[in-house]
């Protein structure tokens, strides 16, 4: 072990049935460094972080930790808090239900008696420390996404760990709440904490982290001081071949000057209950454009309008040119409309269920009770859309739950496109997954587009949105405030219209 | 070589097996059989006799099971989907039963508790107690699905007025059927030496299986009870899904309390499919599928039902009391279930794979 290693991880081999999930991966880190773990879905970020913790228990190989003689064995993440080492993950595991410090103090009280002044009085010590700006006595759910997990970081770190695992910890934050998070971080480092930051960021990686380490399909790429390593380097490391794949899809802006193409969707002051303002929308026969604006904006809300997600409670409908009434999502599928849903795991798979049952499910619905497809066909299908989309599935039986993000959403898209849609909406289909998936997708949008399919495309990162959509509709605060197109598709515009001042 | 990669194949296929979800009712099945043979083989000697009217039975402890394990059976079908659809349990089953079973008498009996014929047909006595009963997990159906009441919750109210209603029903007097072609669906029908029960049961069996195959219950009933927010984003009615289910749970309970009544002829509105509620939930654990919905095998849950038929006839044959009977069958559960535990199961695969490398070192050498 080296001087200055707080963790060292020697030939770690990991394997589920099926997958090698982890061969031969080394990683160190080092005290008062914020070390990125980069890789693509499916490249054993998770898996390396979850035997760290103890989740997972290694088939072999050696973890070393400093303070400790000899290999360590991690059973529990019980006993990966105990060496130091603590996690805070994408979805925030606190109580919304206690306090703040309730939530920092919980479960570690030595006695059976709460001394609520003390406490709530070295929360308050603890949080100052580290500059979050929130009151102990606070419910936890009533603060902010970015609040509760500086919360999360809070207990890890009085905690007294060594070891701070940040497991795409930016995903739901807004840029201010980003800015805040990283002070935090940096604060820690000086400290002498060293922090795995989990991101699929590019961004954040380079504004933050000290040095890389990239997987890829369960191997060690190698590990790399952020200096020398520039981003398309990093990014081709990741992915394993050299990018002229994204060089070749943004030289292709989408322009789509058919104007004659008739509509394959009206709206007409179409709102839902979810509390956006009446829209107008419409978009044509082979035409991409997409919702922008910030979260929260209601992006996601106008098109769960448009497919009857939520509760329809006015506006005037057209699909081809004829007045139909959608008011839940079979009537838009019978319209030949499909959405892929913004959040993937409470409203995209049925978890249990086995890939070719998650492919087939939105047709057999629109086909009915009545008229089961074959085991055959259903077979014939899955394979289909595994091979079109090069899904990473062990088998058609494999439940969905056990893939990758990346590839669920796969799963996800290739339902709907089973059902030959005319009109497809996808709700930010990027979202955790991915750079190579990413642009997958986003060139199979625009070779869908050419075909004659009709597209909205929902996105976080502007800059996909660019490279896709011919037309943008600007949301703020629940209302259609813009519609760019042309040359008026750049960044700055963009940001100008959502930034606003009513113009 | 050759032998070498036999030995692999049945390594690998006996630990599929352990993973296999029908494999612990079977195992079970294996389990009280060795049993029984070990301790006494005559029980399963099975004679052919005549009964009093003449007419040839087949008499014995596995006739006994396939008989009396009808009805539990029938109604573990129906349990299996409500528990999928609706990730709960329906517990009003048992009171339900004496409902449709006091239906089905009052339309054959009319106003006279002892009439000397029949006042109606048959078919129309079990058809009426069909409406009945499905109407009844209407009324659960229509509080789980639409007010979102939790499935024990809901049905706890059925639970706990149906005997009465039962009872109602024929003015709380007790009907006594004399004509004996309403026998025969309990009994025997002159001629097969079979009980009806096992023949009614295995039409229902069919039914089950023709409508898994040939509609996409399965697939709905499943799909809503793992992700209801995304069934309905692909066009699926959750509610209307968990519905059906407890409607098809009363079709199961108008015919398991058709053959309860027919058994006796008459019915006792407090003791008639008492607690069977509880066995047939059971009998779906037993079959391991899991109480808190999802997927669901209903063919393990219809041999689990038997299994606890074969283990209560076990019980009765070593003369176990009827009251410590209870006491006998929770031991025996409390095994089963532990060996149904997912976490369980992995560690016997595990084991057996263990098992098999020695030898397959040996074959190597």
């Amino acid at each position: 072990m080296q001087e200055k290693s707080l963790l060292e991880m020697r030939g770690i081999y990991k394997s589920f049935p099926g997958v090698k999930a982890l061969r031969n991966v080394d990683f160190t880190l080092r005290g008062g460094e914020i070390h990125a773990l980069m890789g693509e879905n499916g490249a054993g970020k998770s898996t390396l972080i979850k035997v760290l913790t103890g989740v997972h228990i290694k088939d072999s190989g050696d973890i070393f930790i400093k303070g400790q003689n000899g290999p360590v064995q991690i059973h529990s993440p019980q006993e990966a808090q105990n060496l130091g080492i603590s996690t805070v993950y994408q979805e925030i595991s606190l109580c919304p239900n206690l306090s703040v410090a309730e939530n920092i103090f919980l479960g570690r009280g030595k006695s059976r008696l709460v001394n609520w002044r003390s406490m709530n009085k070295k929360a308050g010590e603890l949080l100052d420390s580290l500059g979050i700006a929130v009151k102990p006595t606070q419910q936890l759910a009533s603060c902010s996404i970015a609040v509760q997990q500086m919360v999360a970081i809070a207990r890890a770190v009085d905690m007294e760990c060594s070891v701070l695992i940040l497991d795409e910890p930016t995903s739901s934050l807004d840029e201010s709440e980003v800015a805040k998070l990283f002070k935090l971080m940096r604060q820690l480092k000086e400290r002498g904490v060293g922090i795995i930051f989990v991101t699929h960021f590019l961004d954040q990686v380079y504004e933050v982290c000290d040095s890389i380490t990239v997987l890829r399909d369960g191997q060690l790429v190698g590990e790399y001081e952020i200096e020398k390593l520039p981003r398309v380097q990093l990014v081709s490391k990741m992915l394993g071949k050299e990018l002229d794949d994204m060089a070749d899809i943004k030289n292709d802006i989408p322009t789509f000057s058919d104007k004659d193409k008739s509509f394959v969707y009206e709206a007409e002051g179409l709102c839902s209950s979810e509390g956006i303002k009446p829209f107008n929308f419409n978009i044509r026969k082979g035409e991409v454009n997409g919702f922008t604006g910030l979260l929260g904006s209601g992006r996601s809300e106008c098109v769960r309008a448009i497919f009857g997600a939520d509760k329809v409670t006015g506006g005037k409908v057209k699909v081809n040119g004829k007045e139909v009434k959608i008011s839940k999502p079979i009537d838009a599928m019978k319209n030949g409309i499909a959405y892929l849903p913004e959040d993937r795991k409470r409203d995209g798979i049925v978890g249990d269920l086995s890939v070719k049952d998650n492919i087939i499910l939105a047709l057999q619905v629109k086909k009915g009770f009545f008229k089961p497809f074959s085991k055959a066909e259903a077979v014939k299908f899955a394979e289909e859309y595994i091979k079109l989309l090069d899904i990473k599935t062990a088998s058609v039986n494999t439940p969905i739950k056990s893939l990758s993000g990346g590839n669920q959403q796969k799963v996800i898209l290739g339902r709907w496109l089973l059902t030959n849609p005319e009109y497809l909406i996808l709700d930010e289909p990027t979202r955790g997954i991915d750079v190579g998936t990413k642009v997958d997708i986003q060139k199979l949008v625009l070779k869908l587009a050419s075909e004659g399919m009709s597209i909205t495309f929902i996105s976080s990162e502007t800059d996909e949105m660019l490279r896709t959509c011919s037309r943008l509709l600007v949301m703020r605060d629940r209302k259609l405030v813009g519609e760019l197109t042309g040359d008026e598709l750049t960044q700055n515009t963009i940001m100008n219209t959502i930034a606003g001042g009513d113009r | 070589m050759q032998k070498k990669v036999g030995t692999a194949e049945k390594n690998s296929f006996l630990s599929a097996i352990i993973r296999k979800q029908i494999f612990i009712p079977i195992a079970a099945l294996i389990i009280l059989a060795i049993f029984n043979f070990i301790v006494d083989p005559s029980f399963f000697k099975i004679t052919l006799g005549h009964n009093s009217e003449g007419d040839p039975v087949l008499s014995g402890n596995l006739i006994s099971i396939i008989d009396y394990g009808s009805e539990l059976a029938i109604l573990a079908i129906g349990m299996t989907l409500v528990t999928a659809a609706s990730r709960g349990q329906d517990i009003s089953v048992g009171a339900a039963i004496a409902i449709s079973g006091s239906v089905v008498l009052r339309v054959l009996c009319g106003t006279n508790s002892h009439p000397e014929t029949l006042q109606a047909p048959i078919i129309a006595a079990f058809l009426v107690s069909c409406l009945v009963a499905m109407a009844f997990g209407a009324f659960n159906g229509a509080l789980v699905s639409v007010f979102k009441i939790q499935p024990m919750v809901a049905t706890l109210i059925l639970f706990t007025a149906g005997r009465s209603i039962a009872a109602w029903i024929n003015n709380n007097e007790l009907p006594v059927v004399s004509d004996r072609t309403f026998t025969y669906f309990g009994g025997y029908i002159p001629g097969i030496p079979i009980p009806t029960p096992f023949f009614i049961a295995i039409l229902c069996f069919i039914l089950t299986w023709l409508a898994l195959k040939f509609t996409n219950l399965g697939l709905y009933v499943q799909s809503v009870g793992i992700n209801e927010k995304t069934s309905r984003l692909n066009g699926l009615n959750p509610a209307l899904i968990k519905f059906v289910t407890y409607v098809i749970l009363g079709l199961c309970v108008a015919v398991a309390g058709f053959i309860k009544v027919s058994r006796l002829s008459t019915i006792n509105y407090s003791v008639v499919a008492k607690d069977i509620e509880m066995d047939a939930i059971l009998a779906v654990a037993l079959g391991g599928n899991s109480l808190s919905g999802g997927k669901f095998n209903i063919y393990a849950s219809i041999l689990g039902a038997y299994v606890i038929q074969f283990l209560t006839t076990t019980l009765y044959k070593f003369q176990v009391q009827a009251d410590a009977l209870p006491a006998y069958k929770a031991v025996v559960v409390i095994a089963l279930v532990i060996l149904s535990a997912p976490i369980v199961r992995e560690k016997l695969a595990a084991f057996f794979k263990k098992l098999r490398s020695p030898e397959k070192a040996e074959s190597k050498a």
